[in-house]
């Protein structure tokens, strides 16, 4: 079980990293909260309107909070030369990755979970939508960090990566957003949003088997 | 490996040879260029004079001999680039990445004219240049992803590693084309747009279909023309150092 | 597998670096209790050689074998690379680092403690990396070649930053390691002395 022993000390190691680290911890959820609160201020405060739109504001500023907080999966690790031990390890890169790519999720993408009920209370949202919102949350973000993953890696080696990196990934993060934020917006009319749901959820099994490989593809372009 | 007949590995052998490539390709290139004038011009006079008027659209509907090739062209040559590219990344065929980038832009092109035509179509249409139509987010998604292939093989200076780099993009980017361009048709349907009357009717009369056709096969040989040139480009850039380039440049 | 049955062989290796010819053709073998010492100037391919030998770079032609098989998990099972940058983290302490590094790969009969005793490091546990020197830094990254078992110390500039005490350390831990069989590659701008061992030398430029 050596390689679940590496797993685990490689999602424990990050997680040290980032409570060591709370300051850098807080920026990707203050962006969240920042841009939803920006919204109101550039349409219009009407009740009517932003509830309209809100299943749609919270998704979008989720994807861009999500991508920015990925430059921090393996930036350090490259700087320091730990990505270079990392690959050097016997054990599958893929998996590791996805070690990594977990507790990078814990630590950026569950703070935005829990502050989205706050949000949804801003934009004047339903409790029924509510709930939606936060399943499409739990089922959605892992998958912007996987699918991020794969962008960072091939940029994580690149002086000017930012620019470059969300025109690779949120191309491809537009599935994710259609399915969950129609499904908080059905929610919130009473339809039932089980297709929507259901599909994430497959979204999710894809991208965790598939994710991780041309990530540590990735990852060994980078570091040549 | 085994099931690919003996002749055609002797070419794709042989064709691996920077060298020979260069050779055979100048040899191909007028060949390719005199036929697909040939199709072009065959297929515009059908598409521009020989056939009717379309009974609702009038003459407008006549861009569609453009517009719908490239769109073609734009899924094809994606998937053309992510096999080069897997190629080039499994077997390290230096000859499959210079393919797999050339192809690059040649599509990205082809995408930009889909959506330049599609918008031009759209105007007399719907009376704007951009409705939010299903097919034109698409193409207008595959853009960019187009680009930022492109981008990401211009950020990276080691043009091997930015192959490696391209190639990886290309096969993620070829795995998510089906899933974001279904959920773009989901999404569109149930946002109800404009109910646009779809541009692949099934029932094209034939007298429209074989200039359509004609001129698909017309825009496959041109990418073929485009990537090849710009493949030899890139080889000779990249082999500069090669005894071969250096033989080429004195014979010029 | 025995130690003297180990052996690192590199045939025809070229690597072309942004149009210049590094090294061409370059061909050796190294078995167990040998010492590989690269010397060149600068930006002679000392570090891209290591690197293609880490299976980070790819050689423009050659190939590489490890006891007569292309380099595989094998290989990455029983190797340890210290390159230029220490690969330690500095939020981390001395023994969360080594803990990782340990389960990276396979460990050794060496504990923590004992592999920071051999570096002159005994007591800075509990120490958070970036309160360390640059040599103590060095000298912990070092700690990893003990923690793992492993037969190729693959060494890039092992002695940078460190003190003449620290080199010896570092001689006294590379000379053990050849003694038990074990085989080291290495690029050094110092003087490599070695207790009744003569490394081998490539000069690549």
């Amino acid at each position: 079980m050596a390689l679940l022993r590496a797993f685990i000390a490689i999602i424990r190691r990050d997680l040290i990293l980032a409570f060591r680290r709370r300051a850098e911890m807080l920026n990707p959820i203050l962006f969240f909260i920042i841009v939803v609160t920006l919204f109101p201020l550039g349409v219009g405060a009407q009740p009517q309107l932003l509830q309209s739109i809100a299943p749609g504001i919270i998704w979008v500023s989720a994807l861009l909070a999500a991508m920015l907080s990925l430059d921090g999966l393996f930036r350090s690790d490259f700087d320091d030369g730990s990505l270079e031990q990392l690959l050097l390890s016997p054990h599958p890169t893929s998996i590791l990755i996805l070690g990594k790519i977990i507790a990078h999720w814990l630590v950026t993408g569950l703070p935005l979970i829990l502050v989205a009920p706050l949000l949804a209370e801003f934009l004047g949202m339903h409790t029924d939508a509510l709930i939606i919102l936060l399943k499409t949350l739990i089922l959605g973000t892992p998958v912007l960090s996987l699918v991020g993953a794969i962008g960072v890696a091939l940029t994580v080696g690149l002086r000017r990566g930012g620019m470059i990196l969300s025109l690779l990934v949120l191309p491809l993060y537009v599935p994710v957003l259609i399915f969950a934020s129609n499904a908080v917006e059905m929610a919130s009319g009473g339809l039932p949003v089980d297709a929507q749901i259901n599909i994430l959820l497959a979204m999710l099994c894809l991208a965790l088997v598939l994710a991780p490989l041309p990530a540590s593809a990735a990852l060994k372009m980078s570091v040549s | 490996m085994f099931l690919i007949p003996k002749p055609v590995g002797k070419f794709f052998h042989r064709m691996a040879s920077p060298p020979y490539f260069y050779d055979f390709t100048g040899r191909l290139i007028p060949w390719l260029s005199w036929i697909f004038l040939f199709l072009v011009i065959a297929g515009l006079y059908g598409g521009l004079v020989l056939a009717p008027a379309d009974y609702q659209q009038g003459d407008s509907f006549r861009i569609i001999y453009i517009h719908v090739p490239s769109a073609w062209m734009s899924l094809f040559v994606y998937v053309v680039m992510a096999i080069a590219g897997g190629i080039g990344l499994i077997w390290r065929i230096k000859l499959a990445e210079i393919v797999a980038i050339s192809s690059a832009s040649v599509g990205a092109g082809f995408t930009f004219i889909a959506l330049v035509t599609g918008s031009l179509w759209g105007k007399p249409m719907w009376g704007t240049w951009w409705v939010w139509d299903a097919r034109l987010t698409s193409e207008l998604i595959l853009l960019f992803l187009y680009l930022g292939v492109i981008g990401l093989y211009g950020a990276i200076d080691d043009k091997r590693t930015a192959s490696r780099a391209v190639a990886i993009l290309a096969l993620v980017g070829v795995v998510n084309i089906p899933i974001i361009h279904y959920s773009v048709e989901w999404w569109n349907t149930l946002h109800q747009g404009p109910t646009v009357t779809k541009m692949d009717k099934p029932s094209i009369h034939i007298s429209m279909l074989w200039p359509l056709l004609v001129m698909a096969v017309a825009f496959k040989f041109y990418y073929v023309i485009a990537m090849l040139q710009r493949a030899r480009t890139e080889l000779v850039v990249r082999e500069r150092n090669s005894q071969w380039v250096k033989l080429l440049l004195e014979s010029k | 597998m025995k130690n003297e049955h180990i052996s690192l062989q590199v045939e025809a290796l070229s690597c072309i670096r942004d149009d210049r010819v590094l090294f061409k053709q370059l061909s050796f073998e190294i078995k167990g209790k040998q010492v590989l010492l690269l010397e060149g100037k600068n930006g002679s391919g000392k570090t891209s050689l290591l690197r293609i030998l880490c299976g980070f770079r790819e050689p423009d032609s050659g190939e590489i074998y490890w006891c007569g098989n292309l380099l595989d998990n094998q290989y990455y099972a029983q190797m340890v690379y210290i390159g230029h940058r220490d690969g330690v983290k500095d939020e981390l302490t001395v023994q969360e680092n080594l803990l990782v590094s340990t389960a990276l790969g396979f460990a050794s009969q060496t504990s923590i403690s004992q592999a920071l005793k051999k570096v002159d490091l005994q007591g800075h546990d509990e120490v958070l990396v970036q309160s360390l020197s640059a040599g103590q830094k060095r000298r912990l990254s070092l700690a990893r070649l003990l923690i793992t078992d492993n037969k190729l110390w693959i060494l890039d500039e092992p002695f940078t930053s460190l003190d003449k005490d620290g080199i010896a350390v570092v001689e006294a831990l590379m000379t053990e390691h050849v003694n038990r069989g074990g085989m080291v590659v290495l690029t050094s701008h110092h003087d490599v002395q070695l207790h009744d061992i003569k490394p081998q030398i490539i000069n690549l430029s």
